[in-house]
């Protein structure tokens, strides 16, 4: 044993080596701390606010000036769930004995009470305000999906399992990508270039603000919080869940 | 435009690279999870000194929802593997 991790430790010397003067060579070649060199960043924080109606800059480049590429990022999502999905999923009979694995600490289930409807607020207001302050869909997804976890954590595995339906997500899932596939789509009808923003009546730095950005944040506000629970709820299914039955 | 290093970037900066070295050093998955965690927080505050709050969001969701999830999934996983592998040894004496 000794010795094998005694060859493994002088195997890994010249790699080591080799990395650390790549790292030091890159560290080297990078601009002093501080001074940004890319155009990009200047032009989007100059435009954004008077092109696309967005106090915040980031969504503006995700969801418009690259909505194309977010739209890319979606169906990689879809596709890596979907990929779980056919992996983990199979037909499973419903209401087996001894599934509940419920949480029976009150203190825990209160406390998992309270912060479910704060993790809840927190995650739509991440989403809802992603045009204003720093935010989206992305983010405020994930939130909300935690949000929904938080059932698993305090609650129960029966209760989880009610929410975390695969009859209830897989079409939300699937809206999300669709959504915003159909957005692009109605605006190459509507004579414009693909997912053209048509900018609307809302003053900048309000909720309304952004124009149709905020339809493209909602879908994918949607199709990440519906990805999340349905990897979550494959994972707990197929790991959780037989060591909350009982081991066979 | 910040142009040198104030204290408290670099404070944090000795900071994410303790914890980085922390999260090397833990060799239990599980454990690991935590620090990791832990890591993640660090580099979210490092993000928001940065001045940089849409990545630190970002991290913040995955660092302290999705990642652990998953990485518990796995762990669970293996666990049970290595105990039922254990039984059947058990068996086969």
């Amino acid at each position: 044993m000794s010795d094998r991790h005694r060859i493994r430790g002088i195997l890994a010397l010249p790699a080591l080596a080799g990395f650390g003067a790549l790292l030091f060579w890159g560290l080297s070649g990078l601009p002093p701390f501080g001074h940004y060199h890319g155009q990009y960043g200047y032009l989007i924080n100059n435009l954004a606010l008077p092109q696309r109606h967005a106090t915040n800059a980031v969504t503006a480049v995700v969801f418009d000036y690259r909505g194309f590429d977010t739209l890319g990022e979606e169906f990689i999502l879809f596709a890596a769930v979907t990929g779980v999905v056919l992996l983990l999923r199979r037909e499973r009979g419903e209401g087996e004995a001894g599934r509940t694995g419920r949480v029976t600490s009150d203190l825990l289930r209160w406390i998992g009470a309270l912060m479910l409807g704060v993790a809840l607020l927190v995650g739509l207001w991440v989403i809802a305000f992603g045009v204003v302050t720093p935010g989206g869909g992305f983010q405020g997804g994930v939130i909300v999906a935690g949000a929904a976890l938080l059932v698993f954590l305090t609650a129960s595995y029966a209760a989880w399992h009610r929410i975390a339906s695969e009859s209830a997500l897989d079409p939300v899932e699937g809206a999300g990508v669709g959504i915003y596939t159909v957005l692009g789509l109605a605006t190459l009808i509507a004579g414009a270039p693909f997912l053209h923003n048509f900018l609307g009546p809302g003053r900048p730095g309000t909720l309304l603000s952004g124009g149709s950005m905020s339809f493209l944040n909602w879908a994918t506000a949607l199709e990440v919080a519906a990805a999340n629970l349905v990897l979550y709820a494959e994972f707990l299914e197929e790991y959780v869940a037989p060591a909350i039955r009982g081991r066979r | 435009m910040v142009a040198t290093l104030a204290p408290l970037q670099a404070g944090i900066l000795v900071l994410v690279a303790l914890g980085a070295t922390a999260v090397v050093f833990a060799r239990d998955p599980l454990r690991q999870i935590v620090v990791n965690g832990i890591y993640g927080l660090l580099l979210v505050v490092l993000f928001v000194v940065l001045q940089a709050p849409d990545v630190a969001l970002s991290m913040l969701a995955v660092t302290t929802i999705a990642y652990p999830l998953v990485v518990l999934a796995a762990v669970t996983r293996l666990r049970s593997d290595t105990t039922a592998d254990e039984q059947e040894q058990e068996q086969e004496e």
